[in-house]
């Protein structure tokens, strides 16, 4: 199927047989990564910019990385390097970088939204590599992907999501794409940080984790984002750890051959604790190294055709 | 409208055409890697012959050319990405390349150039069953099954029955089609 967007902005923009050719191009680009010489010419001549205005080390370097494999040319900034600081805004520091043959800008910005401000201004594509507290599509994508090649699919797995769903953007994208390629979608967490109106994306919430983890193949446990207040939303870590971590004990609930996931950066000992985290059944190195494969054809998609 | 060049017949010439041409050479060191899509196949069928006739398994691999091809920009029909499966370290190998058609010789450039990423093998040959001219590079195959004049605004469609359910090479007049 062909791929016709210029831009990768969202999960909830995506069809499903959008992101399904996505997993697809991902399965081909695996293979590149396992030669000895780890580079194909695909985007040879084309000039990505990584605009990174929010701390990031494995998006982004995985992003780099992805570029380099394909061959492209790769150029970094972060918000402490660029004339942000100096006041120019985010549309006009972009159109500079495009009057510098930038093809593809590859976003993490702390605003909602941001990317989507950007590709509305500019001719190149845009990639959004997390904005604010809205979405994280490479994240979701390597889930999926990662999901399905542990459990030979998607459709009908029973996934849950536990934690600060409020304020993470790795949940919103999560359930956009886990329910378009028809898996079930369960949220748990405190009041405070699961709103009930996400019901009416279709998922079911719980307050409770030993009732939510009944019968679940997946469970994605989200990090306690402290630089995005979610600690003003309950009393303390340690009670938060006790309702909520997940621990041996407790994943006994789910289903026998239950995958953990977590995006990174983990808090031992807060989420999750270490044994789950160095446990066969957690797959939170497999999802780091998918990610370059999910983040090539991200970019190999979006520079196909006659976009630019 | 579409002329019919060959059935099934030449396409099982070609196949032990090329099997009595590298049967001259060493086995041992043979690597056969069909271009994908159809190329995998006609080179699939080369393995199993060199197994009926010699006894011997001489290694298979198979190449998807997607991401060395040149037209990366205007190309508005993209094809899916397919996976290469190289499963041995092709260094000092004979490396036999197969595909269904040559044209321009740019998609044998391309698996070239692939080829050469995954090491350096002591020879690269090039088999086709088709061969229809309008060479865009200088790239010449060494086995060559049929060989056909056509110009450039006519398709050649070769159907082999692992994909299509048939043996057949037709050339079409792209006008009206």
């Amino acid at each position: 199927m062909a791929f016709n967007r210029k831009n990768i902005l969202s999960l909830n923009e995506l069809t499903q047989g959008e992101i399904e050719t996505i997993l697809d191009t991902a399965e081909s680009m695996k293979e590149v990564s396992s030669r000895d010489v780890k580079k194909v010419p695909a985007l040879k001549g084309i000039t990505v910019v990584n605009l990174f205005l929010e701390p990031s080390t494995r998006t982004r370097s995985s992003f780099e990385i992805a570029e380099k494999r394909l061959s492209a040319d790769v150029l970094n900034f972060s918000s402490s390097q660029s004339s942000i600081v100096k006041g120019e805004s985010l549309v006009d520091t972009a159109k500079n970088l495009e009057a510098m043959g930038a093809t593809i800008i590859v976003i993490r910005h702390s605003m909602s939204g941001a990317p989507f401000v950007l590709a509305r201004e500019i001719n190149s594509s845009v990639i959004n590599a997390g904005d604010g507290s809205h979405e994280h599509p490479s994240q979701a994508l390597i889930d999926l992907f990662t999901i399905r090649q542990i459990k030979g699919g998607i459709k009908g797995l029973n996934v849950l999501i536990v934690g600060d769903i409020l304020n993470s953007r790795v949940a919103r994208s999560d359930i956009f794409g886990f329910l378009k390629l028809g898996a079930n979608v369960r949220i748990v967490g405190p009041g405070s940080i699961v709103p009930k109106y996400f019901e009416d994306l279709g998922v079911q919430i719980f307050y409770s984790l030993e009732e939510s983890l009944v019968d679940v193949d997946v469970v994605i446990m989200l990090r306690v984002q402290a630089e995005r207040k979610s600690l003003e939303f309950f009393p303390s870590l340690r009670e938060y750890s006790k309702f909520y971590g997940l621990n041996k004990d407790k994943l006994k609930i789910a289903k026998k051959d239950v995958t953990v996931m977590h995006p990174g950066p983990i808090n031992r000992g807060v989420e999750l604790s270490s044994e789950i985290a160095n446990d066969p059944k957690s797959v939170i190195l497999d999802q780091v190294s998918n990610g370059i494969a999910i983040r090539m054809a991200m970019l190999y998609l979006v520079s196909t055709g006659d976009k630019h | 409208m579409s002329k019919k060049i060959s059935g099934s017949d030449g396409i099982k010439d070609f196949i032990s055409d090329s099997f009595n041409n590298i049967n001259k050479g060493n086995l041992e060191a043979l690597v056969v890697i069909g271009i994908k899509t159809r190329g995998e196949f006609l080179g699939k069928r080369l393995v199993s012959m060199i197994k009926d006739k010699t006894g011997k398994s001489v290694h298979f691999g198979t190449l998807d050319i997607t991401l060395y091809r040149d037209d990366f920009k205007n190309n508005k029909a993209w094809p899916q990405l397919q996976k290469t499966e190289i499963p041995i370290d092709i260094e000092d190998k004979d490396v036999l390349l197969v595909d269904d058609v040559i044209n321009t010789g740019r998609t044998a450039r391309a698996a070239i150039n692939s080829i050469m990423d995954f090491g350096r093998p002591s020879s690269v040959k090039l088999a086709v069953l088709v061969d229809r001219g309008n060479r865009e590079l200088p790239i010449q195959p060494d086995f060559v099954g049929i060989k056909i004049e056509t110009s450039k605004d006519e398709i050649v469609n070769v159907f082999i029955h692992e994909v299509d359910k048939k043996e057949e090479v037709e050339v079409i007049k792209s006008n009206g089609v």
